[in-house]
């Protein structure tokens, strides 16, 4: 009897300890000192490892943003990359602090998965690249009856890739792995007729391939992919500073803050400004988030606004060259809006 | 006075700590409250960390749309069909594989593990050179070395390389026509199972007949005549009801026929190469486990070096080797796991995109282990009774 009470205190002990390590992701953060952030394990403008080792993209980005609101340098982020099928376990588990993976915002994965999406930092859709110069005639998608079609598993994609051959009524056979470079491989040695994923991942892929100007992306979009980062479910403190740490990116470019401009900015008389950048007398906006107040300062001088996160990994600035379009600013007719600071 | 006191008490009423039997009993009780409780207290922690950290648990996502595709179905299964249905298609892969493998596997181990022990020197060194070079690569690798190294550097579908009877073999996998059977093919069949059971019966007497009179009877010519001759009779008297469904070039691939898809192909040809090494080594272990003067004893009755091997060494040896069989075919199920490294949708692939796309790992993970679990428990079962079936029976 003495060993199973001592037996029952140890459980007991122990499921204590498991639900006092969930509380407070801030605090937890700021105890070790860096935030771990979940990658992909390659996606170009994304996230993918330059020759240095140094994770570069739009998501990794937003991960030095966070590092950056919350220990005002950007720098203090560890990178974990993830497969498409080990992402939300990873975040679920603890194992990273936020999911900054390419990740269509969805409602069931905000509902049964137990994350909390945090924003939409890409607005993609899912498309199709094939081989021109061995498929000469195929010029739309609706022309893919019967091709064989490379997909990642565990996606948004494989799911859409499905609904959309059967609402048209076409055949085709999935080429399914787990890993994005064995899909890739896959697709290369001829294996596929046709990739799928989200058009901003063919651009990327098409570069990494033996010879891009072989392959064409169809112009047809298949489903709605607003990609984001996200949080696990139940810390709402957490959530909060991840949500407005992406606002802050997009009124900063609203705001005309950049990188270069930041720290004239600080003497700027416009009160939004003055809210943004934590110079108001009396504001503590940064403080209510659990952030010191000039978090924006922070983010901006370690990442840029927004916009120059975007020219500079997807954009006129990068490989990829991918429009602004729907990305743009609500202000020049994108979808971009951040709720105001105040 | 002390001993006497000792033995009066030792038959009598003795203190129960000291009764070896309730002292047994004890603590066995206490090891099963032990572990129940442990078990208890790990599901009751998991399923309250799951609500905690708002993840969906239990069952019930098996009966929703799965809305994924698969490639090989061995059973009806559309993007409309249930998470339950994708599991059950991935179990069916894994099984076809495994069961193919280890047919493969057996036949090629067996020939290399005697040609290990053949006269001729170069079969025998051809044999060890096998041996040598699979048993000592990891198996993954032998997966993507067929792949990657032989599949994938075949030609696209349009340059195909034309085999014979209209059998295509390129880049996409190897394609054959499929028969498809017209009306009275009943027939055959009926015919062919007729055969097989007279097959049974010539053999069962021709048995008895041997036992009682020592007359032999050429039971396999008859019975290859059975099996075969009576089908092919049937088949001819309901006119030939069979046509052929030929692969045919279409915009992307052929089109039409059978295929066999390169995932599938090198998985199968990965695995039973790799454990064909390991059985290569049992057979000749088993082989040579078999004492010198049985067969001497055989060749002094008059036996030829045929009927020695087959009669008397192969029966004694088989003993041998069926334990660490069994081993192996365990081995090659649980190896065809690695076909998700290819894209092959066997359990491990099928269910960790189920597991994906609804997130419920714990239940995934839990499903795949049990599947895993009664596949080599059947499987050891089976051999089991053929260990059993082999074992030396005494008069």
């Amino acid at each position: 009897m003495k060993h199973i009470a001592l037996g029952m205190f140890g459980a007991a002990a122990l499921g204590l300890m498991a639900s006092a390590a969930s509380a407070g992701t801030l605090d937890t953060v700021k105890q070790k000192g860096f935030i771990q952030c979940g990658v992909s394990t390659g996606l170009a403008g994304f996230s993918a490892p330059d020759d240095k080792g140094d994770w570069k993209g739009i998501d990794a980005d937003f991960c030095r943003a966070v590092a950056a609101a919350v220990f005002g340098d950007g720098s203090k982020v560890k990178f974990t990359p993830l497969s498409a099928k080990e992402r939300f376990t990873a975040l679920q588990s603890g194992e990273i602090d936020i999911l900054s993976r390419n990740t269509t915002w969805t409602s069931n994965r905000d509902s049964a998965l137990g994350l909390d999406f945090v924003g939409v930092t890409y607005y993609d859709g899912q498309g199709f690249m094939i081989n021109a110069k061995k498929l000469p005639g195929v010029n739309s998608a609706l022309q893919l009856s019967g091709a064989a079609v490379c997909v990642q598993s565990g996606t948004t994609t494989e799911l859409n890739l499905a609904d959309y051959f059967k609402k048209n009524k076409m055949e085709y056979n999935p080429v399914v792995f787990e890993k994005l470079e064995e899909v890739n491989a896959a697709y290369d040695s001829g294996r596929c007729d046709a990739y799928t994923t989200d058009q901003s991942g063919l651009y990327g892929i098409r570069l990494t391939l033996s010879s891009p100007a072989d392959h064409v992306v169809l112009p047809e979009i298949i489903s709605k992919e607003p990609l984001g980062p996200a949080v696990r479910q139940g810390d709402d403190q957490w959530a909060h500073i991840a949500r407005w740490t992406y606002f802050a990116l997009l009124n900063a470019e609203e705001a005309g803050i950049t990188q270069a401009n930041v720290d004239e900015m600080k003497t700027s008389t416009d009160p939004n400004i003055q809210r943004l950048l934590g110079t108001e007398p009396d504001g503590k906006y940064g403080a209510d988030l659990g952030l010191s107040n000039d978090w924006v300062v922070n983010i901006i001088k370690a990442v840029g606004n927004y916009g120059e996160m975007f020219e500079r990994n997807v954009g006129a600035g990068s490989p990829l060259k991918i429009a602004r379009g729907i990305n743009a600013l609500w202000t020049k007719g994108g979808l971009q809006y951040g709720p105001p600071v105040r | 006075m002390a001993s006497q006191e000792i033995l009066r008490q030792e038959p009598g009423r003795g203190s129960f700590i000291n009764d070896p039997k309730i002292r047994a009993l004890f603590f066995q009780t206490l090891v099963v409250i032990v572990l129940f409780v442990s078990i208890w207290w790990i599901v009751n922690n998991v399923i309250e960390n799951l609500q905690r950290l708002h993840i969906a648990s239990g069952f019930q996502f098996l009966r929703n749309r799965a809305g994924f595709d698969i490639s090989d179905t061995p059973i009806a299964y559309t993007s409309d069909a249930t998470y339950g249905r994708a599991l059950i298609v991935g179990l069916l892969n894994t099984i076809i594989v495994a069961a193919a493998g280890i047919v493969l596997a057996t036949i090629v181990g067996f020939i290399i593990g005697i040609g290990r022990l053949s006269q001729n020197w170069l079969i025998r060194k051809i044999c060890t050179v096998y041996v040598e070079i699979f048993r000592n690569i990891p198996p993954l690798l032998v997966i993507f070395f067929w792949y990657s190294g032989v599949l994938a550097v075949l030609p696209p579908p349009r340059e195909s390389y034309h085999l014979p009877f209209g059998s295509f073999l390129n880049q996409r996998g190897f394609y054959f026509p499929r028969g498809v059977w017209g009306d009275g093919s009943w027939l055959v069949l009926v015919a062919f199972v007729v055969g097989l059971a007279m097959a049974w019966f010539v053999a069962h007497r021709a048995r008895q007949r041997q036992m009682a009179t020592g007359q032999q009877f050429p039971v396999f010519w008859t019975s290859v005549g059975l099996i075969v001759g009576l089908p092919v009779l049937a088949f001819l008297l309901a006119g030939m009801p069979l046509t052929f469904d030929f692969p045919k070039q279409s915009t992307f691939n052929l089109t039409g026929g059978f295929q066999i898809k390169p995932e599938f192909l090198s998985l199968l040809l990965a695995l039973s190469f790799y454990t064909a090494a390991f059985i290569a080594e049992i057979v000749r272990a088993g082989i040579k486990g078999v004492s010198k003067g049985q067969s001497e004893a055989a060749a002094a009755l008059g036996l030829r070096s045929g009927p020695i091997l087959r009669l008397v060494v192969i029966p004694q040896a088989m003993r041998i080797v069926i334990p660490p069989l069994t081993s192996q075919y365990l081995n090659l199920t649980k190896n065809s796991s690695l076909a998700i490294a290819i894209g092959y949708p066997d359990l491990t692939a099928t269910a960790g995109t189920v597991l994906n796309q609804t997130g419920q790992a714990v239940e995934g993970v839990f499903l795949m282990m049990i599947a895993y679990l009664v596949l080599s428990l059947v499987t050891s079962a089976v051999m089991n009774v053929v260990n059993a079936r082999m074992a030396l029976v005494e008069r």
